[in-house]
């Protein structure tokens, strides 16, 4: 029996990728703490998620070499934040509001490397068959 | 690795934020200039911040840098004083001093301070899940 490694990983794989390209639009909302009329965005992770997860969103292959898109290639749902307290130059970031999420997505993306080293070594263990 | 990212966004808005640093202390340093006319007096100035645009608008690559886009003086006008006592008088006695508001200044210099320093943090983060990131599977 072949070991697949994308069934072995499971979903903490691509919740790795989803966790670092919102860490990186955390940081953008950041550092345009100050930009007028910069508007703070954010992605849906539930619904990324499942979209990606889903196969409904999974091209037509009409082709033997067509390939499956990566996740990364799905973009994902950009939405932009709500503020609670807007500001007069249209600029919608509230530094503590993002700060919080970054710290918050920081957390959950060690969790989901928590997760991966788990499965790791659970593959090693089979791999050495001790 | 789209993490490296992270650190050119941290990195412009660091960049952005020393510039307004730089602008606020020469503001604060020719707050009293004097000039002898109007043309010559030293004008308080402010940087402006843009969000990259074109990033802004691509869905697939959303996170935008922080740009420069330049510098401008305030257009307010130059505080006049009648001083005929004083050597840069002109010759109706008015001597010029800068339209530069040091209360605002110095509230200006902590904000971008704070701003700095959450850029820091952010950079000091992605660094972190990096690194954890390079140990995984040992």
């Amino acid at each position: 029996m072949a070991i697949n490694f994308d069934q072995g990983l499971s979903v903490h794989a691509q919740a790795l990728i989803l966790r670092e390209k919102r860490s990186e639009l955390l940081a953008a909302n950041l550092a345009n703490a100050d930009t007028p009329g910069f508007k703070a965005r954010d992605l849906d992770f539930q619904s990324v998620l499942t979209q990606t997860l889903s196969s409904n969103v999974a091209l037509d292959k009409t082709q033997a070499g067509h390939l499956t898109p990566s996740a990364e290639m799905l973009g994902g749902t950009l939405k932009y934040r709500i503020p609670n307290q807007a500001s007069l130059d249209g600029n919608t970031v509230e530094l503590q509001v993002e700060q919080a999420k970054y710290a918050e997505n920081n957390v959950q993306y060690q969790a989901s490397l928590q997760f991966l080293k788990g499965q790791f070594s659970g593959l090693m263990t089979a791999v050495r068959g001790q | 690795m789209s993490a490296f990212k992270i650190f050119d966004i941290a990195g412009s808005g660091m960049n952005a934020q020393s510039l307004r640093l730089n602008l606020v202390a020469s503001n604060i340093s020719n707050a009293n200039s004097v000039s002898s006319s109007l043309e010559g007096t030293y004008k308080s100035r402010q940087p402006v911040f843009a969000a990259e645009l074109q990033n802004v608008l691509d869905k697939a690559n959303a996170a935008s840098k922080v740009n420069v886009l330049g510098v401008v003086e305030s257009q307010a006008p130059a505080i006049m004083e009648y001083s005929p006592n004083h050597p840069m008088a002109d010759a109706k006695g008015y001597i010029f001093k800068p339209n530069v508001n040091t209360v605002e200044e110095m509230a200006n210099m902590m904000s971008a301070s704070r701003s700095y320093q959450n850029n820091v943090e952010v950079l000091d983060t992605a660094k972190q899940m990096m690194l954890q990131t390079l140990r995984m599977g040992q």
